[in-house]
């Protein structure tokens, strides 16, 4: 029908409108099924003395947060954060390091990217036993060490300082090569004109760094430090894995998992929960706050 | 017994309620019963049998048990769920109506709510007349559960290494028992005992002294009613026994990296004297025997080293209860499931266990235990459900691995202050519990 082009278009322009929320209904709804919907409930959970399956449930009211803010050995654990934040400076420090290198033209440059990465790949559960194996005594780490003529015969999960060094050192090997990812591509999005005018400028690959590959990168290095400290206030699977938090490496999380599978006590864990929650939320919002979160500009 | 994959599946389970977290609460308060059909022929209907074997489910023992049920109830199809981390993955489904028909009572589930869960299977002065641990699943007379298997704390050891180091007989007291473990060391290359630290709950085991130290099988109901690490009271002995074992270098050398599927082959060959376990482990233990090649007849079982009036004692106790769901659409075919399994099954004898019939004789590795005499008690669990209030309520966990994982750690001397002071302080966590729950 030649008599109405505007209103086809005006149907269409509805369309078009509605086009992008159709392609968010999935993603949404998935985001609202697993992830608010059930932190909302973990919110209602925390007024409640809910034991995880008995049918009944009392509201507590604030009783859950009273008890979390006065049992001082509920925070304690937060000292065991310490070791994987400075496991995370390394990490990081590490990851940027060979970012750096095999962002220029090295021999078997995508080997080695394969191989930083590799670990990444792997299931946390898998990397618990496996390291479990590597801190045996008389296991990998030991054997190694033995090929060098060192033989110490310590008992690396044995006291509560080396336990949680060794599974802070499990956590860098797991982490490196996701960060490692991150800056590399962050610094290959840096436009090559700027290597290539720096050499010719006869910078040296110190100053290449210092002046265009760190300040190329900031944004993603700010990042990856926020998920460095929110992963060290939470950190889980490793210790929970490899020593169920015994001998000293209990973290607030694996804590939180005892109170609500252990001892039943789902109401006070959800509680937990949303204390680790807020706590997080109030750290990334410090740090935001030091560095703002302002564009890389380096022309 | 599949024990071996709880942290991992722990970990999994408990990651995945964090992640989906869980909606609803299931259970009604209709009281139901799951009677026993009269006439085999009649009963159908297809059932799901949650189990937590999986290794028995896998290598098709399970089916052979269906089949063999089959041929008495033609009508019924049975289907097994193998569940690897049994106890948080039927607590997150036990919020729905959907948990099979036949199930096991998780540890979870307090003993009053049963009711709301389980099909009654009758009442318990009918039961009991043929069937042990009635009491363990009774709420107001009905019983809701039965244990296909019992089971009896006691130390798996090798036999041959023991004799090796010149110890001919049980020790009776623990001062004995800890000379015994010195003579294997000093005279044998073995580990003298093996505390399976990082595997966790070999060591949640110990708490099944409780019992056999003073015979006494109102030992539930002390600790329910009282300080369970008063001097001389049952977990106040064994714990310094474990204590003294560590203590004294008597474990292994790194407790914190042990390997449960290994020590059993350990055990078998006689690099391991020793360890604190239970009837169940024995056959896992001649298994292992036989695939290293040794002789199965090595691995001997012993009870806890105390005597009263010249007799050792030993508690027998029930393993998971199965019970019918009570919105199971097939509950006479979940009945009949749950009786043919415990009378007629063969599964008790299969896995060398103690009946859950009281007129059937011990098995045959107990054989020792008949001939020195040792007296078999059932403890009163009147007031179980009490206890693991208590428990939970103070954090303590004598179910969990925890205090004593300290409490190695503190015998090691990695951990700061006396055994005396830890054990007083379990105590006070312990009876200022008892007193918040009791009100």
């Amino acid at each position: 029908m030649p008599g109405a082009p505007g209103q086809a278009r005006r149907r269409g322009q509805g369309w078009r409108a509605l086009t992008p929320w159709l392609f968010l209904l999935v993603p949404l709804a998935l985001l609202i099924t697993f992830t608010y919907a059930p932190i909302a409930d973990m919110v209602a959970y925390s007024f409640t003395d809910w034991d995880g399956v008995s049918p009944e449930l009392h509201y507590t009211g604030g009783h859950n947060y009273a008890e979390i803010f006065t049992r001082q050995d509920l925070f304690e654990v937060f000292f065991v954060s310490g070791y994987y934040l400075a496991a995370s400076a390394v990490q990081i420090v590490a990851a940027l390091y060979f970012a750096t290198i095999l962002s220029f033209k090295v021999r078997f440059r995508n080997f080695f990217k394969g191989v930083l990465f590799f670990p990444s790949l792997i299931n946390g559960v898998a990397i618990g036993f496996v390291f479990l194996y590597f801190f045996q005594d008389g296991g990998t780490l030991d054997t190694v060490l033995g090929l060098f003529g060192v033989h110490t015969g310590h008992a690396w999960l044995g006291t509560p300082v080396s336990a949680n060094i060794s599974l802070a050192g499990v956590s860098v090997w797991r982490y490196t090569g996701l960060n490692f990812v991150l800056f590399l591509g962050a610094i290959q999005s840096i436009p090559g004109e700027l290597y290539e005018a720096a050499e010719l400028d006869g910078a040296s690959r110190w100053q290449q760094f210092r002046y265009i590959i760190a300040p190329g990168i900031k944004p993603v290095v700010t990042l990856t430090v926020i998920l460095s400290v929110s992963g060290s206030l939470s950190v889980f699977e490793v210790p929970y894995i490899m020593t169920g938090g015994a001998t000293g490496t209990e973290t607030f999380v694996t804590q939180t998992v005892k109170l609500a599978f252990q001892y039943n006590k789902t109401g006070l864990a959800s509680a937990a929960a949303v204390v680790l929650l807020l706590i997080v939320l109030a750290v990334t919002w410090v740090q935001r706050r030091l560095v703002p979160d302002d564009r890389a500009d380096l022309v | 017994m599949n024990r071996r994959t709880t942290a991992l599946a722990t970990a999994l389970g408990a990651a995945a309620l964090l992640l989906a977290g869980c909606t609803g609460t299931g259970g009604t308060t209709k009281a139901e019963d799951a009677k026993a059909p009269t006439d085999p022929a009649t009963v159908s209907g297809t059932i799901t049998v949650l189990t937590q074997r999986t290794d028995l489910v896998a290598d098709g023992t399970m089916d052979r048990y269906a089949a063999a049920f089959n041929r008495t109830y033609p009508k019924v199809k049975v289907k097994f769920q193998a569940l690897t981390n049994y106890e948080s993955e039927v607590k997150i489904r036990m919020n729905t109506d959907n948990y099979g028909d036949v199930l096991l009572i998780p540890g979870v589930v307090k003993k009053s709510d049963y009711p709301k869960f389980f099909a009654s299977l009758g009442t318990r002065a009918e039961r009991s007349k043929k069937y042990r641990f009635t009491d363990f699943t009774t709420v107001d007379g009905k019983v809701y559960g039965q244990s296909p298997i019992g089971v009896m704390p006691g130390f798996v050891y090798n036999k041959r290494v023991w004799k090796q180091a010149g110890v001919g007989q049980w020790p009776t007291t623990p001062a004995e028992f800890l000379a015994d473990l010195k003579a294997i060391k000093q005279k044998t290359g073995a580990i003298p005992y093996y505390t399976n630290f990082a595997a966790q709950w070999p060591l949640t085991s110990w708490t099944f002294v409780n019992g056999s130290v003073h015979c006494d099988t109102g030992a539930t109901t002390k600790l329910a009613d009282g300080n369970p690490w008063a001097q001389g009271a049952d977990l106040r002995v064994g714990d310094t026994l474990l204590y003294d074992i560590v203590h004294q270098g008597l474990a292994e050398k790194d407790p914190t990296t042990t390997n449960w599927e290994a020590s059993k082959g350990q055990l078998a060959q006689g690099k391991i004297a020793t360890q604190w376990l239970g009837t169940w482990a024995i056959i896992q233990f001649q298994d292992a025997a036989k695939k290293a090649g040794v002789n199965p007849d090595d691995i001997g079982f012993m009870p806890f080293p105390t005597q009263v009036g010249g007799k050792f004692c030993a508690v027998v106790g029930p393993d998971y209860n199965q019970a019918v769901n009570i919105h199971s659409k097939h509950k006479e075919a979940a009945r009949a499931w749950i009786d043919w399994f415990t009378d007629n099954s063969g599964y008790d004898k299969d896995n060398l266990a103690i009946s859950p019939l009281k007129n059937a004789p011990l098995p045959v590795v107990l054989k020792p235990y008949e001939d020195a005499g040792v007296k078999l008690i059932e403890l009163d669990d009147t007031d179980g459900a009490k206890v693991k209030l208590i428990d939970s309520e103070s954090e303590v966990g004598i179910n969990t691995p925890d205090y004593r994982q300290k409490l190695v750690d503190l015998a090691r001397g990695v951990g700061s202050g006396s055994l005396d002071d830890f054990l007083t302080g379990l105590g006070t966590k312990w009876t200022e519990a008892e007193k918040r729950v009791g009100s």
